[in-house]
This record gives structure tokens, sequence and C-alpha cells, in this order.
């Protein structure tokens, strides 16, 4: 088990390896990033200044190497714009977005799992196909235009919510439930699915037949083993909840690193969208191995040696 | 199922396996007549159909200008007639456009975008998942690597940073939609890759003596081109909602195209009062990406149960 974790970190560190590469050109794909950056009144002087200040002139391995080592003692360089470290800007948003995403997950999972059972236990009924369908268009729906609707009936409305910000403990109710209804429509469907084929088992049918009620079944049997491909989609899916908080950030202004990300697009600051283009998929990877680390826990046929 | 080519049939070959034998064609039914018995399959097939119609001849339909408007008639709700008796069925935005006319010749950037980026990432996903599958061993290795880390940046992020960082355009948001969409398919093939080369026929293929190439052309390609083609339907629907929130972000392409994207973005500033400028074409990406999704739903159902895409 010790040794399955550290493989798991040690794979993990590979991958935030070539995610930090990948980062690294990223900023250099569009030429010089001095060019970019620098206002439009510089002279060519002043900007083979700022290129030696920012280290642009060394060669590209050399920069890369200086960029990880500053990288991994949290040193993402000063943002352009705000004069402050990029990764103190990071840090502070970090936090909002992963409560935004833990909010979503709680709402996704929790619709999604009842929804998921009662469907695969009444197949083909009206309360199935109703439910199918309504996934169908939680999938197809942009979230973020679900979002702008939300604002409509309850901000615009009702008056009943705050339309943006996080000052205000209910501003995080419409956020959350934008993100969570995508993940919820879509996890849905996977739960019934992977119900489905549980059910089919001959353990459920021995279950069944030893006269336990359909209540203990579902719990005690079926549910234990259909939720394991559900925690792999869940852990996949919380990267589309990140990718998806991008947008719905943006619509609610919700001090997050979406956020952080696009308000740094705009006025191209790179040192920040490379912190946070890092942050996210570290997010993403530890929630990975954690879910990794979770299946040993709820199926003990799981070992990994 | 057939005995596949080069593999000699267990049992005596039925009538229909003689039939596929002799013409070359299985009996089985064809994808047009169980469309017919799919309600799923026919709705996603007409919603399709109506948008790409749509898309092509949506210029000569519109019933007003959709780039240039009228000062005069800035945000007028659903259904207002103007004094020289024009009628705005959804209403008009912050320059007096036509919301119905927008809305059409919108349809145009989402088919655009989805159908050609969606090839583009296939291409490539496809080329990179049959060479990692059948190259194996360490270049394997490497080649997945390569695509865990592309995939533990989420799909928009990634598509976000790089248009952010790149600068806006339609080829470019194409490109960049393209260039990062393949990793699901590199997964998805690489994995039926593995399974297809142990079929008899493959080893049978080597044993005579054939060229990799061509094994790989002739004998594997055949078997995982089917889970392709239900993945690129799945993912034409995400590629469509990846331009809407980029377009919508001002990351995607920029005015005057209209998108619908853009049209949600132009009526975020007034939601207060102006509605219906973010409703309707958040309907019409909807029904849309409802569609793709149906179509794939179907074609996965009737061709291969075993792909699940999105990242």
């Amino acid at each position: 088990m010790q040794q399955f974790i550290a493989t798991r970190i040690f794979q993990g560190l590979i991958t935030l390896i070539i995610v930090s590469f990948l980062a690294f050109f990223l900023v250099r794909l569009k030429g010089d990033p001095v060019d970019i950056t620098a206002p439009p009144t510089f002279n060519e002087d002043q900007k083979q200044r700022l290129r030696e200040l920012w280290g642009f002139d060394k060669p590209l391995a050399e920069q890369y190497v200086i960029f990880v080592t500053r990288a991994v003692t949290g040193d993402f360089g000063i943002a352009y714009l705000s004069k402050r470290p990029a990764m103190e800007l990071v840090i502070e948003r970090l936090g909002a977005t992963w409560l935004l995403a833990g909010v979503a997950s709680l709402i996704g999972l929790s619709v999604a799992l009842p929804l998921g059972i009662i469907s695969s236990l009444n197949r083909n009924s009206f309360f199935d196909l109703g439910s199918t369908m309504l996934a169908s268009i939680g999938t197809a729906m942009p979230s973020f235009w679900l979002g702008l609707m939300m604002i409509i009936f309850f901000s615009v409305r009702l008056r009943l919510l705050p339309a943006f910000g996080a000052r205000d403990p209910s501003a995080i109710i419409m956020p959350s439930l934008t993100m969570g209804v995508g993940m919820a429509a879509y996890l849905s469907r996977l739960t019934r699915s992977a119900m489905l084929e549980v059910l089919n088992e001959d353990y459920v049918r021995t279950a069944y037949s030893k006269g336990l009620i359909t209540r203990t079944v579902v719990f005690r049997h079926a549910m234990k083993n259909a939720l394991i491909p559900i925690m792999t989609v869940f852990g996949l899916q919380l990267g589309w909840l990140l990718g998806g908080s991008v947008v719905v950030e943006s619509v609610f202004s919700w001090p997050g690193l979406g956020r952080l990300m696009i308000d740094s697009i705009g006025v191209r600051d790179n040192t920040v969208v490379q912190a946070a283009l890092l942050f996210f998929s570290l997010s993403f990877i530890s929630i990975n191995i954690v879910i990794d680390i979770l299946y040993a826990v709820i199926d003990p046929r799981i070992r990994f040696d | 199922m057939s005995a596949g080519p080069g593999q000699p049939p267990a049992t005596l070959p039925s009538e229909e396996d003689v039939a596929t034998l002799v013409t070359g064609h299985s009996r089985q039914p064809s994808l047009l007549s169980l469309l017919r018995r799919s309600p799923i399959g026919l709705i996603g097939t007409g919603i399709i159909s109506l948008v790409i119609v749509l898309a092509v001849i949506s210029p000569l339909i519109v019933p007003h200008d959709p780039i240039r408007g009228n000062l005069r008639t800035r945000y007028k709700p659903p259904g207002f007639t103007a004094d020289d008796g024009a009628t705005h069925l959804l209403g008009t935005d912050q320059l007096g456009r036509d919301i119905f006319s927008r809305i059409l010749v919108g349809s145009r950037v989402s088919v655009l975008v989805g159908v050609v980026a969606v090839m583009i990432a296939g291409t490539i996903g496809v080329l990179y998942g049959l060479t990692s599958g059948f190259l194996g061993g360490r270049v394997d290795g490497v080649m997945m690597r390569i695509c865990d880390a592309m995939l533990s940046i989420p799909f928009v992020i990634r598509v976000v940073a790089i248009s952010g960082i790149v600068g806006p355009g339609l080829v470019t948001l194409i490109l960049i939609l393209g260039l990062s969409g393949w990793v699901t398919y590199a997964r998805v093939i690489r994995g039926e890759v593995l399974k297809a080369r142990e079929n008899d026929y493959v080893m049978a293929a080597w044993s005579i003596g054939q060229r990799p190439l061509w094994v790989v052309l002739h004998h594997i390609l055949p078997n995982v081109i089917a889970s392709a083609i239900v993945l690129a339907a799945l993912q034409v629907g995400i590629t469509m909602l990846a331009e809407s929130s980029l377009s919508f972000l001002g990351l995607g392409v920029k005015p005057p195209t209209v998108t619908w994207g853009i049209q949600l973005a132009d009526g975020k500033s007034v939601i207060n009062s102006a509605w219906w400028m973010t409703t309707y074409p958040g309907i019409a990406i909807t029904i849309t990406v409802l569609g793709v999704v149906f179509l794939g739903d179907w074609l996965r159902d009737s061709l291969d149960p075993n792909v699940r895409g999105r990242d």
C-alpha cells in the first residue's frame, strides 16, 4: 500500500513536471514575451533592459531550469500589474475555488446518486425516462448560461440572492448550483448504468433470494460495487468542474482562481497565468491520487502490489 | 458476429456468413434502419440536420441584417414591431440588431468550429493513439505520460490559457480547440489498439510477413474507427460548448462575427433589463448540443457501448 502511494505520488510529480514544461512554453508561444507585455512607448533599449531583468535574454533551457527551481520554492515571479508575488495572489484565490468546487460536488453527488439509483431500480419507468431526459439537457446546457438564467430569476425577478461577489454567505448558492447541475447530470447517468451492471450480478440475486429487503441489497451489496466506476468518473469530473469554474466565476464575479486567470489574461500578466495553471493541475492531480487511494478503502479486493 | 478476414470460422458458416463472404457486406442492420427504430437517434439527427441547413442558408433567410442594427430600436422586447412594420420576433440588442437573425447566423460559427476542430483533434488523436498502442513499451509509456499531463490541465482551462495568450480569431480558435482536444481520442484509441493487436487475424497478418504500416492501416485501424466516430460525436458537443464559453469570455471569435457566445456576453451587461438577450442564444446552444448528445448516445448504443468521453 505504502509503495502504491509512493508510486502514485511519483507519477503525479512527473505529470507536474510535464505541465510545468507546457506552462513555460505556452507563455513563449507568441514570440518574445517582452514585446507583448511592455508598454508600447518603450524603445528597444528599455525593452532589452526588461529582457535582462526578467531573464528572457538567457537560452531557453536555462530559463526553464530557473523557472522550475524557483517554482519549487514557491516563487513564480512578481505579477506585472499588482507588483505582488504571483504565488501569493494564487494562494489567496485558491480557497475560494476549492470551496466552490467542493460545494458544487456535494450538490452534484447528492442529486446524482439518488437519481441514478432510483432510475436503475425502476428501469424504463416514467421516472427513469424523465431523469434521463433532464440529465441530457443538463449536459447540453452551457453551465454559465444556466448561471445567467438563475441571475435573471433569483436576483432580478425575485431579488432573493446576490448576483455577484462573495460578501454574503448566500452568494455561494447560485455559482455552486450552476456548477453542480452539470456534474449531477453527467454523474446520474453514470450511476444509473453502473448500478444496472451491478444489479445483474449473482450476489445481488443471492441477497434478494435470502429475503433481504431492497434497501439492504441496494446499499450493502450493490452500491458498494457501483461506487468504484462512479468514483473514477467523479475524479475526472472534478477537472471538468475546475474548468467550468473559469467561466462560472467570471459570471458571478466569484473571487477564485478561475477569475484571477481570466483577469490576468486580460492584462497579459503571464506570471500569474502560469502559476494559476500549475495550481489548477496540482489540485486536479492531488485529488485523483486521493481517489486512487480511496479505492483500496472502499474495495478490500483491490491491492496495489 | 461474422468472422474477421483471414480467420477461419469456428463453426460451419451460416447463410449470413456466406453472404458476407460473397458480397463483402454483412447483413447486419444498416445504421439507417436502426435509426428508424430509435426516437433518440431520430430527434438527434433531426436537430443536427436542421442546424446544419440553417447554418448554410441563414444569410439568405434572415429577416433582418444581423450585423447592422437600427439605434432607434435598441433593447426592444420580443415581438416588438417597428413603425415600418418590421417585427423582431425575439427582440433586439444594444445596437438595435435583430436577435432572431443573429441566432440564425450564429449557428455558422458553432457548426464550423464544432466540425473542423473535432476533425483536427480526431485525426491527431487517432494517429497518436495508433502509434502509442502499436509501438508499445517505453515509447507508449512516455506518450501516455504526456497525455496524463495534458489531461491534468482541464480542457476549458487549457483552451482559455492558450487562446488568452495567443489571442482571439476564428482560425486560431479552431486550431486551439483542435490541437488541445486530441488527448481523449489518443487514450481511447490506444486502449482499443491494445485489444485489437491480440486478434488472431492480426497475428496471421504478421506471420505472413506483412509490413507494420500495412498491418496498422488495414487490420488495426478498421477495428478502432467505430470508437473514434462515437467519441467524435460526443466531442462535437463539448467543443461547441467550449467555443461558446471562450466567445463569452471574449477569448474566442471577435465581433463583427456573430456567435451565440458573443450574444450572451452582450446580454450579460444588461441582464437586469433585457432578459431576452441572454435567454434565446442560450436556448439555441442547448438545443444544438442536445441534438449532438442524442446523436452521440445513439451512435454509442448502436456501434460501441464502451466509450465515454469528457475530460
